[in-house]
């Protein structure tokens, strides 16, 4: 995974609330057996008409936007289907911090494992972010996740963010949580243990 | 005295693996159910890192939701799913994952067969990659849905990294009114808690109105938790729980079941056990519920009307019934039972089950379908098709005018050809109505399978309680 220290980027304002993970991502997209290649089909129906060509007013089809590498949205961000596709189209398609006022536990948790920052942050500094990622001459951020920090292009205070302490180190370093995980495998066999003692029921060939 | 404890607390507590000063929990996962659309890439990471499932025998495998619901003779005719569905089986073999496959009468929507196997057990930890394996909690079992990596995760470690998430108790009191299943308990409590209203939760269900559901019921109920934001929905076991499980394939048998037995009889939350949160719906206030909009909270009786978004004073509330109202085809105001429908999908992990098709085949038995509507039946395994045509239910379908299929996710999410065409407009028992959730541009009405008959009989949205 790639770790992430600090984005500078542009930010493209969505603001929708519920944005889920369909509208990321349609369920055609998701036959796939790869993990790239996903981009073009990014919250494809907002983006696309009917014959492929560009819906000109979705913010992604606009000048600056079009290389947005941030998402600023609205509250309850990718709701619904599990699909990790959603992460990954918004990777692919160059987007590796998503900032909205709460998002879905499923997808939340499917950022960090591929090296996107999620951000959450009260109504009241979203709503100032929406306004700069619109109307800011050049609306370039930078996300610095060491300070826990939003730089905005305005020259307003920087935003200070939260996050757990465990998420934000696998980031920074970009840690395999696989990895970090086996390296506990002496406790799994002990619990293992136990567990076939007292419910051999969970154990089907024991 | 030991402290009191809730279900959750209990199933948690008793799968620490290990606890870091961070907060962040390794959890065992005792059953993981693997699908063929969000395991290749899993599957892949663990070939390139040469790692193995550590728990074959905990690992069970279906394809569902590219299948065809058609002639299955000649396979999947889209190629894309086709190399999907060939992708799980090459993986089960080459991994030593059990598979049931497309044509094994045992195949079906991947949260039906584990329950119906014996392989869903109370006081379990159960994730699949998929967000609906929160259907699995009716059975006392703590289960979640999780992404790609995770399953990666799980197939390689029997563990998951997690944050502890907090408690909420939903009470449902008071009498369900006739016309009335677990289907509207489930979307009233949506609309009354929102979409969001779940997140970070685990979230048990109590109450008499709770007791009194059957197993199908109580999996409609934890199944939709998701569209709560709940990653999991809880109810206690009972003797309800043990009876449906009892001689199923693969639960215990013998002493082990015995065992096995007053092992879950202790899991039920202790008395005087707190929750960080509690809800309580009255089921006396509920009618046959139908949502109109484009989120699961977006949620009125039947009797009732379309909102009208100049009520609204959020402005971004507001914006978003304007959108859905204009995606939905719908004017304000318009009263939900005139609202004509032209196709019937009957069918999903929510609502697939043979309880469900019982009651519609009560409704429709000797009626006909409006002729103005497509309406299909998916069974939601080859066993409930089985069980369903042992009893007669397929000629009850087919004599009203139903399609009656083979088994799978189907039009519920429309990965396969049971799609929607632009602007058609569907009564589902399927979980979802998101934008071009059913196929692109086709609208869809959440409704009880009691509702969707009623939608089929009569070409609109029908108050099945005013079925002549």
């Amino acid at each position: 995974m790639q770790a992430f220290t600090t984005l500078t980027g542009v930010a493209a304002p969505l603001p929708m609330i519920n944005v889920d993970t369909d509208k990321i991502i349609p369920a055609k997209w998701l036959k796939t057996i790869k993990r790239t290649g996903l981009g073009v089909a990014l919250f494809e129906s907002m983006r696309y008409n009917e014959d492929g060509s560009e819906k000109p007013d979705f913010v992604l089809n606009k000048e600056p936007y079009r290389n947005a590498e941030i998402l600023i949205a609205g509250d309850n961000f990718g709701c619904g289907s599990s699909r990790e596709h959603a992460p990954w189209a918004l990777l692919d398609f160059g987007i590796r911090c998503v900032i909205a006022p709460s998002f879905a536990d499923i997808f939340y948790n499917n950022c960090f494992k591929n090296g996107i920052l999620p951000i959450v942050l009260p109504q009241d500094e979203i709503d100032a972010l929406m306004r700069e990622a619109e109307q800011a001459q050049n609306p370039t951020f930078t996300i610095d996740l060491e300070k826990k920090e939003i730089v905005r292009p305005t020259g307003n205070a920087p935003i200070h963010f939260e996050l757990d302490p465990h998420s934000r180190k696998c980031l920074l370093e970009g840690l395999d949580d696989i990895g970090q995980t086996l390296e506990r495998a002496a406790a799994i066999g002990t619990f293992e243990g136990g567990q076939r003692r007292d419910q051999p029921w969970l154990y089907r060939e024991a | 005295m030991a402290t009191a404890r809730t279900l959750f607390e209990k199933i948690w507590d008793s799968h620490l693996v290990d606890q870091q000063p961070d907060a962040t929990a390794l959890i065992y996962i005792d059953r993981h159910l693997v699908h063929e659309v969000t395991s290749p890439q899993a599957f892949e990471g663990l070939r390139n890192a040469g790692r193995k499932v550590r728990r074959p025998d905990a690992t069970l495998a279906v394809p569902d939701h590219n299948v065809p619901t058609s002639d299955r003779s000649k396979g999947i005719a889209d190629e894309t799913s086709r190399i999907q569905v060939e992708t799980l089986e090459k993986n089960c073999r080459e991994f030593g994952v059990q598979l049931f496959g497309m044509n094994d009468v045992r195949q079906g929507i991947v949260h039906v067969i584990g329950p119906e196997q014996g392989f869903t057990l109370p006081g379990t930890t159960i994730v699949c990659g998929d967000s609906h394996t929160s259907t699995h909690g009716a059975f006392g079992a703590l289960a979640f849905g999780i992404g790609t990596s995770e399953v990666e995760h799980v197939l390689a470690t029997q563990t998951l990294l997690q944050k502890r998430p907090k408690t909420m108790r939903i009470n449902v009191v008071g009498d369900l009114p006739v016309g009335c299943t677990a289907k509207d308990v489930i979307l009233a409590i949506i609309g009354q808690i929102g979409t969001a209203g779940g997140t970070g939760y685990v979230v048990e269900y109590a109450g008499d109105v709770i007791r009194g559901l059957s197993m199908e019921g109580r999996m409609t109920i934890c199944n939709m938790s998701i569209e709560a934001g709940a990653r999991a929905g809880l109810i206690a076991p009972d003797e309800k729980t043990f009876a449906y499980l009892k001689g199923r394939p693969m639960a215990p048998k013998g002493a082990a079941w015995e065992a096995a037995v007053s092992y879950w009889k202790t899991l039920p939350s202790d008395e005087g056990a707190t929750y960080d949160k509690e809800v309580v719906l009255d089921a006396a206030e509920i009618e046959p519920q139908v949502t109109w909009g484009t989120s699961p909270q977006d949620v009125v009786g039947v009797t009732g009307r379309v909102p009208d978004p100049k009520a609204v004073k959020d402005a971004e509330r507001r914006a978003s019934i304007e959108r859905s109202l204009q995606y939905m085809g719908l004017e304000p105001n318009t009263p939900i039972e005139e609202v004509r429908i032209d196709k019937v999908f009957i069918g999903s992990c929510t609502n697939g089950r043979i309880e469900d098709l019982r009651v519609i085949a009560g409704l429709v038995k000797g009626k006909k379908v409006a002729q103005s509507v497509e309406a299909m039946i998916v069974p939601g395994s080859g066993l409930v098709k089985h069980q369903a045509e042992e009893e007669g239910l397929d000629v009850v379908f087919k004599e009203a005018g139903f399609d009656w299929r083979e088994a799978g996710c189907s039009m519920c999410l429309g990965m396969n050809p049971d799609q929607l065409k632009p602007g058609e407009r569907c009564a589902s028992t399927s979980n979802r109505n998101f934008e071009g959730r059913q196929g692109k541009g086709g609208r869809t009405h959440l409704v009880s399978p009691a509702m969707a008959a009623a939608a089929a009989l009569t070409g609109r949205l029908a108050d099945v309680r005013k079925l002549a």
